[in-house]
Protein backbone atom coordinates (compact mmCIF):
# COMPACT_ATOMS: atom_id res chain seq x y z
CA UNK A 1 0.00 0.00 0.00
CA UNK A 2 2.73 2.43 0.98
CA UNK A 3 3.22 3.31 -2.76
CA UNK A 4 2.89 6.56 -5.51
CA UNK A 5 1.55 7.54 -8.26
CA UNK A 6 3.24 9.50 -10.60
CA UNK A 7 6.73 9.56 -9.32
CA UNK A 8 8.36 11.81 -12.65
CA UNK A 9 6.64 14.51 -10.41
CA UNK A 10 8.65 14.27 -7.40
CA UNK A 11 10.73 16.88 -6.41
CA UNK A 12 9.84 19.50 -8.80
CA UNK A 13 8.80 22.51 -6.71
CA UNK A 14 7.10 25.65 -7.85
CA UNK A 15 9.76 28.69 -7.82
CA UNK A 16 8.41 30.03 -4.64
CA UNK A 17 9.30 33.91 -3.97
CA UNK A 18 11.23 32.73 -0.75
CA UNK A 19 11.72 29.97 0.86
CA UNK A 20 12.41 30.43 4.61
CA UNK A 21 12.71 26.64 5.51
CA UNK A 22 16.30 25.63 6.96
CA UNK A 23 17.28 22.35 5.01
CA UNK A 24 18.75 20.90 8.11
CA UNK A 25 15.82 20.35 10.21
CA UNK A 26 15.68 17.19 8.16
CA UNK A 27 18.68 15.88 9.77
CA UNK A 28 17.45 14.27 12.94
CA UNK A 29 14.97 12.83 10.72
CA UNK A 30 17.06 11.76 7.89
CA UNK A 31 19.36 9.53 10.34
CA UNK A 32 17.24 6.44 10.95
CA UNK A 33 16.57 6.76 7.50
CA UNK A 34 20.12 6.20 6.47
CA UNK A 35 20.79 3.75 9.25
CA UNK A 36 17.37 1.39 8.67
CA UNK A 37 16.89 1.92 5.28
CA UNK A 38 19.52 3.29 2.90
CA UNK A 39 22.35 1.35 4.17
CA UNK A 40 20.18 -2.00 4.76
CA UNK A 41 19.20 -1.38 1.33
CA UNK A 42 22.49 -0.83 0.07
CA UNK A 43 24.21 -3.82 2.11
CA UNK A 44 20.73 -5.73 0.54
CA UNK A 45 22.33 -5.66 -3.36
CA UNK A 46 25.59 -6.02 -1.88
CA UNK A 47 25.05 -9.25 0.05
CA UNK A 48 23.51 -10.62 -3.14
CA UNK A 49 26.79 -11.12 -4.87
CA UNK A 50 28.39 -12.56 -1.64
CA UNK A 51 28.30 -15.97 0.29
CA UNK A 52 27.18 -14.86 2.88
CA UNK A 53 25.09 -17.72 4.57
CA UNK A 54 24.01 -18.21 8.34
CA UNK A 55 25.88 -18.23 10.91
CA UNK A 56 28.73 -17.19 9.41
CA UNK A 57 27.51 -13.69 8.32
CA UNK A 58 30.61 -11.88 9.56
CA UNK A 59 33.45 -14.09 7.24
CA UNK A 60 31.23 -13.39 4.51
CA UNK A 61 33.41 -13.02 1.01
CA UNK A 62 32.47 -11.35 -2.02
CA UNK A 63 32.11 -14.38 -4.57
CA UNK A 64 31.40 -12.08 -8.13
CA UNK A 65 28.41 -13.64 -9.94
CA UNK A 66 28.84 -17.16 -8.57
CA UNK A 67 25.50 -16.84 -7.26
CA UNK A 68 23.55 -15.97 -10.23
CA UNK A 69 25.59 -18.97 -11.87
CA UNK A 70 24.21 -21.58 -9.49
CA UNK A 71 20.51 -19.63 -10.00
CA UNK A 72 20.91 -20.11 -13.90
CA UNK A 73 21.70 -23.37 -13.23
CA UNK A 74 18.85 -24.28 -10.43
CA UNK A 75 15.98 -25.78 -12.14
CA UNK A 76 14.09 -24.46 -9.35
CA UNK A 77 14.72 -21.04 -9.70
CA UNK A 78 13.40 -21.42 -13.79
CA UNK A 79 10.53 -23.11 -11.77
CA UNK A 80 9.50 -19.88 -9.12
CA UNK A 81 10.85 -17.50 -12.21
CA UNK A 82 7.74 -18.67 -14.76
CA UNK A 83 5.26 -19.21 -11.92
CA UNK A 84 6.22 -15.40 -11.00
CA UNK A 85 6.01 -14.10 -14.46
CA UNK A 86 2.39 -15.94 -15.07
CA UNK A 87 1.09 -14.57 -11.74
CA UNK A 88 2.69 -11.06 -12.17
CA UNK A 89 1.35 -10.34 -15.59
CA UNK A 90 -1.12 -12.85 -14.89
CA UNK A 91 -3.08 -10.71 -11.73
CA UNK A 92 -1.92 -7.31 -13.27
CA UNK A 93 -3.82 -7.75 -16.70
CA UNK A 94 -6.77 -9.48 -15.36
CA UNK A 95 -6.53 -7.04 -12.15
CA UNK A 96 -6.49 -4.23 -15.08
CA UNK A 97 -9.54 -5.01 -16.92
CA UNK A 98 -11.82 -6.13 -14.17
CA UNK A 99 -10.86 -3.08 -12.63
CA UNK A 100 -11.78 -0.85 -15.51
CA UNK A 101 -14.97 -2.56 -15.64
CA UNK A 102 -16.29 -1.79 -12.36
CA UNK A 103 -14.95 1.59 -12.09
CA UNK A 104 -17.03 2.13 -15.96
CA UNK A 105 -20.28 0.54 -14.39
CA UNK A 106 -19.27 2.93 -10.69
CA UNK A 107 -18.95 6.02 -13.46
CA UNK A 108 -22.17 5.46 -15.16
CA UNK A 109 -25.85 6.43 -13.28
CA UNK A 110 -26.86 3.35 -12.23
CA UNK A 111 -28.92 2.49 -8.62
CA UNK A 112 -27.41 0.15 -6.14
CA UNK A 113 -23.41 1.49 -7.24
CA UNK A 114 -22.81 2.67 -3.59
CA UNK A 115 -23.50 -0.81 -2.91
CA UNK A 116 -20.54 -1.95 -5.75
CA UNK A 117 -18.66 0.93 -3.88
CA UNK A 118 -18.93 0.37 -0.77
CA UNK A 119 -17.83 -3.46 -1.13
CA UNK A 120 -15.45 -2.66 -3.46
CA UNK A 121 -13.19 -1.37 -0.94
CA UNK A 122 -13.48 -4.14 1.62
CA UNK A 123 -10.71 -6.20 0.25
CA UNK A 124 -8.49 -3.22 0.38
CA UNK A 125 -8.86 -2.83 4.17
CA UNK A 126 -8.35 -6.71 5.05
CA UNK A 127 -5.18 -7.58 5.83
CA UNK A 128 -3.40 -9.87 3.14
CA UNK A 129 -3.22 -12.48 6.03
CA UNK A 130 -6.74 -12.78 6.56
CA UNK A 131 -7.79 -12.22 2.80
CA UNK A 132 -5.33 -15.35 2.37
CA UNK A 133 -6.96 -17.47 5.11
CA UNK A 134 -10.55 -16.27 3.89
CA UNK A 135 -9.90 -17.07 0.72
CA UNK A 136 -8.86 -20.74 1.71
CA UNK A 137 -12.53 -21.03 3.19
CA UNK A 138 -13.83 -20.63 0.13
CA UNK A 139 -11.63 -22.96 -1.93
CA UNK A 140 -11.58 -25.57 1.17
CA UNK A 141 -13.48 -29.45 -0.13
CA UNK A 142 -16.46 -28.26 1.19
CA UNK A 143 -16.29 -24.52 0.87
CA UNK A 144 -18.09 -21.61 -1.16
CA UNK A 145 -17.18 -22.86 -4.38
CA UNK A 146 -17.37 -26.90 -4.10
CA UNK A 147 -20.64 -26.24 -2.24
CA UNK A 148 -22.27 -23.54 -4.67
CA UNK A 149 -21.20 -25.73 -7.69
CA UNK A 150 -22.37 -28.80 -5.92
CA UNK A 151 -25.62 -27.15 -5.35
CA UNK A 152 -26.54 -26.02 -9.30
CA UNK A 153 -25.46 -29.54 -9.71
CA UNK A 154 -21.70 -29.51 -10.78
CA UNK A 155 -19.85 -32.24 -8.70
CA UNK A 156 -16.03 -31.38 -9.34
CA UNK A 157 -15.13 -34.60 -7.10
CA UNK A 158 -12.77 -31.53 -6.08
CA UNK A 159 -10.55 -32.06 -2.94
CA UNK A 160 -9.94 -28.52 -2.37
CA UNK A 161 -8.57 -26.16 -5.18
CA UNK A 162 -5.64 -24.89 -3.82
CA UNK A 163 -4.43 -28.99 -3.61
CA UNK A 164 -4.41 -29.32 -6.92
CA UNK A 165 -1.52 -29.33 -9.54
CA UNK A 166 -3.36 -27.54 -12.12
CA UNK A 167 -5.82 -25.03 -10.14
CA UNK A 168 -3.35 -23.75 -7.71
CA UNK A 169 -2.31 -21.23 -9.36
CA UNK A 170 -5.35 -19.96 -11.35
CA UNK A 171 -7.17 -20.06 -7.94
CA UNK A 172 -4.22 -17.81 -6.14
CA UNK A 173 -4.49 -15.63 -9.35
CA UNK A 174 -8.03 -14.67 -8.95
CA UNK A 175 -7.52 -13.96 -4.90
CA UNK A 176 -4.44 -11.46 -6.37
CA UNK A 177 -7.58 -9.76 -8.67
CA UNK A 178 -9.46 -9.60 -5.62
CA UNK A 179 -7.40 -8.46 -3.49
CA UNK A 180 -5.94 -5.68 -5.60
CA UNK A 181 -9.14 -5.03 -7.53
CA UNK A 182 -9.98 -2.08 -4.87
CA UNK A 183 -6.84 0.66 -4.87
CA UNK A 184 -7.02 -0.01 -8.93
CA UNK A 185 -10.60 0.61 -9.28
CA UNK A 186 -10.42 3.50 -7.28
CA UNK A 187 -7.89 5.15 -8.98
CA UNK A 188 -9.48 4.63 -12.68
CA UNK A 189 -12.75 5.95 -11.00
CA UNK A 190 -10.79 9.26 -10.11
CA UNK A 191 -9.59 9.68 -13.46
CA UNK A 192 -12.29 8.70 -15.43
CA UNK A 193 -14.38 11.18 -13.40
CA UNK A 194 -11.77 13.64 -14.62
CA UNK A 195 -12.88 13.37 -18.12
CA UNK A 196 -14.92 16.45 -19.39
CA UNK A 197 -18.65 15.50 -19.43
CA UNK A 198 -19.65 17.79 -21.98
CA UNK A 199 -16.68 16.46 -24.79
CA UNK A 200 -18.47 12.88 -24.14
CA UNK A 201 -21.66 14.81 -24.79
CA UNK A 202 -20.26 15.85 -27.86
CA UNK A 203 -19.13 13.17 -28.60
CA UNK A 204 -22.70 11.61 -28.55
CA UNK A 205 -24.55 14.52 -30.11
CA UNK A 206 -22.54 13.42 -33.08
CA UNK A 207 -23.63 10.00 -33.09
CA UNK A 208 -20.61 8.17 -31.59
CA UNK A 209 -21.78 4.57 -29.91
CA UNK A 210 -20.60 3.86 -26.17
CA UNK A 211 -16.97 2.06 -27.55
CA UNK A 212 -16.22 5.04 -29.97
CA UNK A 213 -16.56 7.51 -27.09
CA UNK A 214 -14.69 5.65 -25.10
CA UNK A 215 -11.55 5.23 -27.64
CA UNK A 216 -11.76 8.72 -28.07
CA UNK A 217 -12.66 10.41 -25.69
CA UNK A 218 -12.37 8.83 -22.12
CA UNK A 219 -9.15 6.77 -23.01
CA UNK A 220 -6.80 9.51 -23.70
CA UNK A 221 -7.95 11.07 -20.57
CA UNK A 222 -7.25 8.03 -18.88
CA UNK A 223 -4.34 6.62 -20.24
CA UNK A 224 -2.06 8.18 -18.34
CA UNK A 225 -3.24 7.10 -14.60
CA UNK A 226 -3.74 3.96 -16.34
CA UNK A 227 -0.54 3.28 -17.25
CA UNK A 228 0.47 4.06 -13.82
CA UNK A 229 -1.68 2.35 -11.56
CA UNK A 230 -0.93 -0.78 -14.19
CA UNK A 231 2.76 -0.21 -13.41
CA UNK A 232 2.49 0.02 -9.21
CA UNK A 233 0.08 -2.72 -9.47
CA UNK A 234 3.27 -4.94 -11.49
CA UNK A 235 5.40 -4.05 -8.83
CA UNK A 236 3.27 -4.91 -5.82
CA UNK A 237 2.26 -8.22 -7.27
CA UNK A 238 5.41 -9.58 -8.57
CA UNK A 239 6.61 -8.43 -4.89
CA UNK A 240 3.87 -9.85 -3.12
CA UNK A 241 4.46 -12.22 -0.27
CA UNK A 242 1.96 -12.94 2.51
CA UNK A 243 -1.06 -13.81 0.62
CA UNK A 244 0.27 -16.45 -1.15
CA UNK A 245 2.31 -18.03 1.85
CA UNK A 246 -1.03 -18.07 3.59
CA UNK A 247 -2.92 -20.02 0.52
CA UNK A 248 -0.65 -22.38 -0.18
CA UNK A 249 2.73 -21.70 1.32
CA UNK A 250 4.01 -22.32 -2.39
CA UNK A 251 2.39 -25.79 -2.63
CA UNK A 252 1.47 -28.16 -3.92
CA UNK A 253 4.57 -29.17 -5.33
CA UNK A 254 6.45 -25.69 -6.17
CA UNK A 255 3.00 -25.03 -8.47
CA UNK A 256 2.57 -21.62 -6.76
CA UNK A 257 5.95 -20.95 -5.68
CA UNK A 258 6.47 -17.01 -6.36
CA UNK A 259 10.06 -15.78 -6.59
CA UNK A 260 9.60 -14.15 -3.10
CA UNK A 261 8.62 -17.07 -1.48
CA UNK A 262 11.67 -19.15 -3.44
CA UNK A 263 14.00 -16.36 -1.93
CA UNK A 264 12.57 -16.39 1.41
CA UNK A 265 12.80 -20.31 1.70
CA UNK A 266 16.60 -20.13 0.31
CA UNK A 267 16.96 -17.15 3.11
CA UNK A 268 15.58 -18.15 6.01
CA UNK A 269 14.98 -22.03 5.98
CA UNK A 270 18.33 -22.48 4.68
CA UNK A 271 20.15 -19.96 5.90
CA UNK A 272 21.50 -19.02 2.30
CA UNK A 273 21.27 -15.14 2.51
CA UNK A 274 23.64 -14.49 -0.08
CA UNK A 275 21.85 -16.52 -2.85
CA UNK A 276 18.24 -15.17 -1.32
CA UNK A 277 19.84 -11.50 -1.59
CA UNK A 278 20.85 -12.40 -5.19
CA UNK A 279 17.59 -13.56 -6.24
CA UNK A 280 16.14 -10.14 -4.70
CA UNK A 281 18.29 -8.69 -7.20
CA UNK A 282 17.47 -10.53 -10.31
CA UNK A 283 13.83 -9.31 -9.20
CA UNK A 284 14.65 -5.72 -9.17
CA UNK A 285 16.13 -5.98 -12.78
CA UNK A 286 12.98 -7.45 -13.71
CA UNK A 287 11.03 -5.30 -12.38
CA UNK A 288 13.22 -2.33 -13.26
CA UNK A 289 12.87 -3.30 -16.67
CA UNK A 290 9.00 -3.64 -16.67
CA UNK A 291 8.62 -0.53 -15.40
CA UNK A 292 11.17 0.98 -17.41
CA UNK A 293 8.66 -0.67 -21.01
CA UNK A 294 5.41 0.53 -19.21
CA UNK A 295 7.29 4.59 -18.95
CA UNK A 296 8.34 3.99 -22.45
CA UNK A 297 4.66 2.91 -23.75
CA UNK A 298 3.44 5.80 -22.02
CA UNK A 299 6.01 8.23 -23.33
CA UNK A 300 5.36 7.50 -27.10
CA UNK A 301 1.59 7.95 -26.35
CA UNK A 302 2.16 11.51 -25.50
CA UNK A 303 3.81 12.55 -28.34
CA UNK A 304 1.30 11.80 -30.73
CA UNK B 1 -25.56 12.96 -15.71
CA UNK B 2 -25.77 11.22 -18.90
CA UNK B 3 -25.57 7.77 -19.49
CA UNK B 4 -24.48 5.97 -22.27
CA UNK B 5 -27.25 2.93 -22.33
CA UNK B 6 -29.76 4.63 -24.36
CA UNK B 7 -31.39 1.07 -24.98
CA UNK B 8 -32.95 -0.97 -22.41
CA UNK B 9 -31.29 -3.76 -22.74
CA UNK B 10 -28.14 -1.94 -22.50
CA UNK B 11 -29.20 -1.01 -18.94
CA UNK B 12 -30.34 -4.15 -17.83
CA UNK B 13 -26.70 -5.69 -19.00
CA UNK B 14 -24.82 -3.42 -16.94
CA UNK B 15 -26.99 -3.74 -13.75
CA UNK B 16 -26.14 -7.81 -14.49
CA UNK B 17 -22.65 -6.71 -14.64
CA UNK B 18 -22.71 -4.96 -11.73
CA UNK B 19 -24.96 -7.65 -9.84
CA UNK B 20 -21.31 -10.28 -10.78
CA UNK B 21 -18.94 -7.73 -9.58
CA UNK B 22 -20.61 -7.21 -6.35
CA UNK B 23 -21.24 -11.22 -6.02
CA UNK B 24 -17.56 -11.33 -6.75
CA UNK B 25 -16.67 -8.92 -4.40
CA UNK B 26 -18.82 -9.61 -1.12
CA UNK B 27 -18.92 -13.20 -1.37
CA UNK B 28 -15.96 -14.48 0.06
CA UNK B 29 -16.69 -11.63 2.60
CA UNK B 30 -19.69 -12.97 3.31
CA UNK B 31 -18.52 -16.60 3.45
CA UNK B 32 -16.16 -15.86 6.07
CA UNK B 33 -18.77 -14.31 8.46
CA UNK B 34 -21.00 -17.19 7.87
CA UNK B 35 -18.29 -19.88 9.28
CA UNK B 36 -17.29 -18.15 11.53
CA UNK B 37 -20.54 -18.72 13.02
CA UNK B 38 -20.90 -22.49 11.94
CA UNK B 39 -20.99 -24.70 14.57
CA UNK B 40 -17.62 -27.29 14.18
CA UNK B 41 -20.65 -30.73 13.94
CA UNK B 42 -22.20 -28.23 10.46
CA UNK B 43 -18.49 -27.69 9.14
CA UNK B 44 -17.96 -31.24 8.94
CA UNK B 45 -20.43 -31.75 6.62
CA UNK B 46 -19.75 -32.31 3.26
CA UNK B 47 -21.08 -29.11 1.11
CA UNK B 48 -21.87 -26.23 3.22
CA UNK B 49 -25.38 -23.93 3.46
CA UNK B 50 -24.80 -20.11 2.65
CA UNK B 51 -26.29 -19.15 6.11
CA UNK B 52 -25.31 -21.11 9.44
CA UNK B 53 -28.12 -23.70 10.24
CA UNK B 54 -28.06 -22.61 13.76
CA UNK B 55 -25.56 -19.88 14.78
CA UNK B 56 -23.26 -20.07 17.52
CA UNK B 57 -21.11 -17.91 19.32
CA UNK B 58 -18.65 -20.72 19.91
CA UNK B 59 -16.12 -19.76 17.85
CA UNK B 60 -15.38 -16.75 19.12
CA UNK B 61 -15.11 -18.15 22.53
CA UNK B 62 -12.81 -20.75 21.58
CA UNK B 63 -10.41 -18.67 20.05
CA UNK B 64 -10.20 -16.19 23.46
CA UNK B 65 -10.23 -19.40 25.44
CA UNK B 66 -7.89 -21.38 23.21
CA UNK B 67 -5.33 -18.59 21.77
CA UNK B 68 -3.38 -15.69 23.27
CA UNK B 69 -5.67 -13.59 20.99
CA UNK B 70 -5.74 -10.77 23.58
CA UNK B 71 -2.23 -10.68 23.90
CA UNK B 72 -1.46 -10.27 20.11
CA UNK B 73 -4.17 -7.78 19.89
CA UNK B 74 -2.02 -5.83 21.83
CA UNK B 75 1.23 -6.61 20.82
CA UNK B 76 -0.25 -5.04 17.08
CA UNK B 77 -2.17 -2.29 19.14
CA UNK B 78 1.47 -1.42 20.65
CA UNK B 79 3.52 -1.77 17.72
CA UNK B 80 0.99 -0.04 15.03
CA UNK B 81 0.47 2.86 17.45
CA UNK B 82 3.87 3.77 17.98
CA UNK B 83 5.07 2.84 14.39
CA UNK B 84 3.18 5.51 13.13
CA UNK B 85 3.63 8.25 15.69
CA UNK B 86 7.37 7.42 14.58
CA UNK B 87 6.28 7.82 10.95
CA UNK B 88 4.38 11.07 11.57
CA UNK B 89 7.43 12.31 13.79
CA UNK B 90 10.27 11.73 11.27
CA UNK B 91 8.34 12.18 8.13
CA UNK B 92 6.89 16.28 9.04
CA UNK B 93 10.25 17.48 8.76
CA UNK B 94 10.97 15.76 5.77
CA UNK B 95 7.68 16.28 3.98
CA UNK B 96 8.25 20.09 4.76
CA UNK B 97 11.80 20.26 3.34
CA UNK B 98 10.29 18.56 0.23
CA UNK B 99 7.51 20.87 -0.01
CA UNK B 100 9.32 23.96 0.21
CA UNK B 101 12.68 23.61 -1.82
CA UNK B 102 14.39 21.72 -4.22
CA UNK B 103 18.25 20.95 -3.23
CA UNK B 104 20.45 17.86 -2.98
CA UNK B 105 18.65 16.55 0.31
CA UNK B 106 15.21 16.62 -0.93
CA UNK B 107 16.22 15.09 -4.62
CA UNK B 108 18.56 12.23 -2.10
CA UNK B 109 15.45 12.17 -0.52
CA UNK B 110 13.41 11.23 -3.80
CA UNK B 111 15.27 8.71 -4.99
CA UNK B 112 15.19 6.78 -1.95
CA UNK B 113 11.39 7.12 -1.79
CA UNK B 114 11.51 5.89 -5.12
CA UNK B 115 14.10 3.21 -4.74
CA UNK B 116 12.54 1.64 -1.39
CA UNK B 117 9.18 1.10 -3.43
CA UNK B 118 10.86 -0.61 -6.27
CA UNK B 119 13.21 -3.14 -4.61
CA UNK B 120 11.74 -5.75 -3.36
CA UNK B 121 11.50 -6.42 0.12
CA UNK B 122 13.08 -9.37 0.37
CA UNK B 123 16.87 -6.97 -1.02
CA UNK B 124 15.99 -4.82 2.69
CA UNK B 125 14.60 -8.26 4.72
CA UNK B 126 17.92 -10.39 4.54
CA UNK B 127 20.55 -7.36 5.82
CA UNK B 128 17.89 -5.41 8.05
CA UNK B 129 17.51 -8.95 9.78
CA UNK B 130 21.13 -9.28 10.44
CA UNK B 131 21.16 -5.59 11.44
CA UNK B 132 18.76 -6.20 14.04
CA UNK B 133 20.34 -9.21 15.50
CA UNK B 134 23.45 -7.29 15.85
CA UNK B 135 21.74 -4.74 17.55
CA UNK B 136 20.29 -7.19 20.13
CA UNK B 137 17.05 -6.58 19.48
CA UNK B 138 16.08 -9.96 17.71
CA UNK B 139 12.58 -10.96 19.00
CA UNK B 140 11.79 -7.48 20.27
CA UNK B 141 8.53 -5.49 19.73
CA UNK B 142 10.96 -2.57 19.53
CA UNK B 143 12.37 -4.00 16.20
CA UNK B 144 9.27 -4.71 14.25
CA UNK B 145 8.07 -0.75 15.78
CA UNK B 146 11.66 0.55 13.92
CA UNK B 147 11.28 -1.47 11.07
CA UNK B 148 8.07 -0.38 10.31
CA UNK B 149 8.44 3.36 10.80
CA UNK B 150 11.30 3.36 8.18
CA UNK B 151 9.11 0.78 6.46
CA UNK B 152 5.61 3.35 6.11
CA UNK B 153 8.04 6.46 6.04
CA UNK B 154 7.66 7.01 2.20
CA UNK B 155 4.24 7.10 1.44
CA UNK B 156 3.80 9.30 4.67
CA UNK B 157 6.65 11.38 3.35
CA UNK B 158 5.08 11.47 -0.14
CA UNK B 159 1.27 12.57 1.34
CA UNK B 160 2.14 15.01 3.75
CA UNK B 161 4.36 16.79 1.34
CA UNK B 162 1.37 16.65 -1.18
CA UNK B 163 -0.71 18.25 1.39
CA UNK B 164 1.65 21.00 3.49
CA UNK B 165 1.97 21.53 -0.55
CA UNK B 166 -1.35 23.24 -0.06
CA UNK B 167 -0.92 25.59 2.66
CA UNK B 168 0.28 29.08 2.02
CA UNK B 169 4.01 30.19 2.11
CA UNK B 170 3.16 33.58 3.54
CA UNK B 171 2.56 32.35 6.98
CA UNK B 172 6.02 31.07 7.30
CA UNK B 173 7.35 34.21 5.67
CA UNK B 174 5.99 36.33 8.33
CA UNK B 175 6.83 33.87 11.31
CA UNK B 176 10.60 34.15 9.88
CA UNK B 177 9.89 38.37 9.85
CA UNK B 178 9.76 37.48 13.79
CA UNK B 179 12.65 35.31 13.96
CA UNK B 180 11.15 32.27 14.61
CA UNK B 181 13.54 29.35 13.25
CA UNK B 182 12.55 26.85 11.29
CA UNK B 183 12.00 24.36 14.38
CA UNK B 184 9.55 26.22 15.65
CA UNK B 185 7.53 27.22 12.57
CA UNK B 186 7.22 23.75 11.91
CA UNK B 187 5.95 23.15 15.43
CA UNK B 188 4.05 26.18 16.20
CA UNK B 189 2.44 27.30 12.00
CA UNK B 190 3.08 24.05 9.62
CA UNK B 191 2.12 21.12 12.47
CA UNK B 192 -1.05 22.93 13.72
CA UNK B 193 -2.40 23.49 9.64
CA UNK B 194 -1.13 20.47 8.66
CA UNK B 195 -3.54 18.53 11.92
CA UNK B 196 -5.93 16.40 9.13
CA UNK B 197 -2.66 15.52 6.97
CA UNK B 198 -0.66 14.54 9.50
CA UNK B 199 -3.40 12.41 11.23
CA UNK B 200 -4.57 10.60 7.86
CA UNK B 201 -1.37 9.68 7.45
CA UNK B 202 -0.81 8.24 11.51
CA UNK B 203 -3.93 6.30 10.48
CA UNK B 204 -2.19 4.49 6.99
CA UNK B 205 1.10 4.21 8.59
CA UNK B 206 -1.26 2.12 11.54
CA UNK B 207 -2.95 0.15 9.25
CA UNK B 208 0.22 -0.72 7.49
CA UNK B 209 2.35 -1.70 10.34
CA UNK B 210 -1.68 -4.13 11.43
CA UNK B 211 -1.25 -5.60 7.98
CA UNK B 212 2.34 -6.40 8.38
CA UNK B 213 3.38 -9.84 8.37
CA UNK B 214 6.80 -10.84 6.66
CA UNK B 215 8.81 -8.78 9.07
CA UNK B 216 6.75 -10.27 12.00
CA UNK B 217 7.62 -14.22 10.53
CA UNK B 218 11.23 -13.52 10.59
CA UNK B 219 11.79 -11.57 13.81
CA UNK B 220 9.20 -12.68 16.20
CA UNK B 221 9.68 -16.01 17.50
CA UNK B 222 8.16 -15.53 21.39
CA UNK B 223 4.42 -15.70 21.06
CA UNK B 224 3.72 -13.56 23.32
CA UNK B 225 5.42 -10.84 21.06
CA UNK B 226 3.34 -11.87 18.12
CA UNK B 227 1.14 -9.29 16.50
CA UNK B 228 -2.53 -10.78 14.97
CA UNK B 229 -1.34 -11.62 11.61
CA UNK B 230 1.89 -13.95 12.95
CA UNK B 231 -0.37 -15.24 15.73
CA UNK B 232 -3.24 -16.14 13.06
CA UNK B 233 -0.64 -18.34 10.77
CA UNK B 234 1.17 -19.36 14.04
CA UNK B 235 -1.76 -21.01 15.42
CA UNK B 236 -5.00 -21.18 14.04
CA UNK B 237 -3.69 -21.59 10.25
CA UNK B 238 -1.99 -24.36 11.72
CA UNK B 239 -4.81 -26.68 12.13
CA UNK B 240 -6.98 -24.46 9.16
CA UNK B 241 -7.94 -27.81 7.35
CA UNK B 242 -9.55 -28.82 10.56
CA UNK B 243 -10.59 -25.96 12.57
CA UNK B 244 -12.27 -23.10 10.34
CA UNK B 245 -14.62 -21.68 12.65
CA UNK B 246 -12.39 -20.81 15.52
CA UNK B 247 -9.90 -19.55 12.06
CA UNK B 248 -13.13 -17.16 10.63
CA UNK B 249 -13.86 -15.95 13.90
CA UNK B 250 -10.05 -14.35 14.69
CA UNK B 251 -9.71 -13.63 10.77
CA UNK B 252 -13.00 -11.60 11.00
CA UNK B 253 -11.77 -9.98 14.54
CA UNK B 254 -8.67 -8.89 13.14
CA UNK B 255 -9.89 -7.54 9.78
CA UNK B 256 -12.06 -5.31 11.85
CA UNK B 257 -10.27 -2.27 12.92
CA UNK B 258 -9.63 -2.04 9.32
CA UNK B 259 -13.10 -1.72 8.00
CA UNK B 260 -13.56 0.91 9.99
CA UNK B 261 -10.28 2.97 9.82
CA UNK B 262 -10.85 2.56 5.87
CA UNK B 263 -14.55 3.67 5.81
CA UNK B 264 -13.33 7.09 6.87
CA UNK B 265 -10.08 7.22 5.24
CA UNK B 266 -11.20 5.95 1.57
CA UNK B 267 -11.07 9.34 -0.28
CA UNK B 268 -8.51 10.40 1.63
CA UNK B 269 -5.77 7.47 0.37
CA UNK B 270 -7.15 8.36 -3.29
CA UNK B 271 -5.37 12.07 -3.00
CA UNK B 272 -2.55 10.57 -1.57
CA UNK B 273 -1.87 8.06 -4.30
CA UNK B 274 -2.56 10.35 -6.61
CA UNK B 275 -0.79 13.34 -5.59
CA UNK B 276 -3.02 15.84 -5.72
CA UNK B 277 -3.53 15.68 -9.23
CA UNK B 278 -6.53 14.76 -9.54
CA UNK B 279 -9.10 15.22 -7.01
CA UNK B 280 -10.70 11.62 -5.61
Amino acid sequence: MSQTVQAGRLGRVRDREVTVVSPWIVVPALLPVIVFSVYPLLQGIYLGFTDAQSGAVGSAEFNGLDNYLQLLHSPHFWDSFRVGAVWGFGVTVLQFFASLGLALLLNADLRFRWLARTLAIAPWAMPPVVVGYTWRLVYAENGLLNSTLSAVGIDTGNTGWLSSDFWALPAVIVVGVWAGMPQTTVVLLAGLQSVPHELKEAAMLDGAGPLRVFAAVTWPHLRAIALAIATLDFIWIFNSFGLVYVLTAGGPGGSTRLPMLFAYSEAFTYGNYGVGAAIGNVLTIITAVVVIAFLALSFRGDKR
Amino acid sequence: MTTYSRTRAGRIGKYIALGLYVLFLAAPLFWLVSVSFKSNAELFDLTQSWIPRDPTLDNFIVIFDEFPLVTSLLNSLIVSTASAAGSVLLGTPIAYVMARQRSLITKGTTAWILGSQMLPFITILVPLFLLIIRLGLYDTREALILVYIVWSLPFAVWMLRNYIRSIPVELEQAAALDRANSFQIMFRIIGPLALPGLIVAFLFAFIQAWNEFFFALVIIKNPDLAPLSLMLVRFIGNDAGVRMGPLAAASLLSAIPNLILFAFLQRRLVQGLLGGSVRG
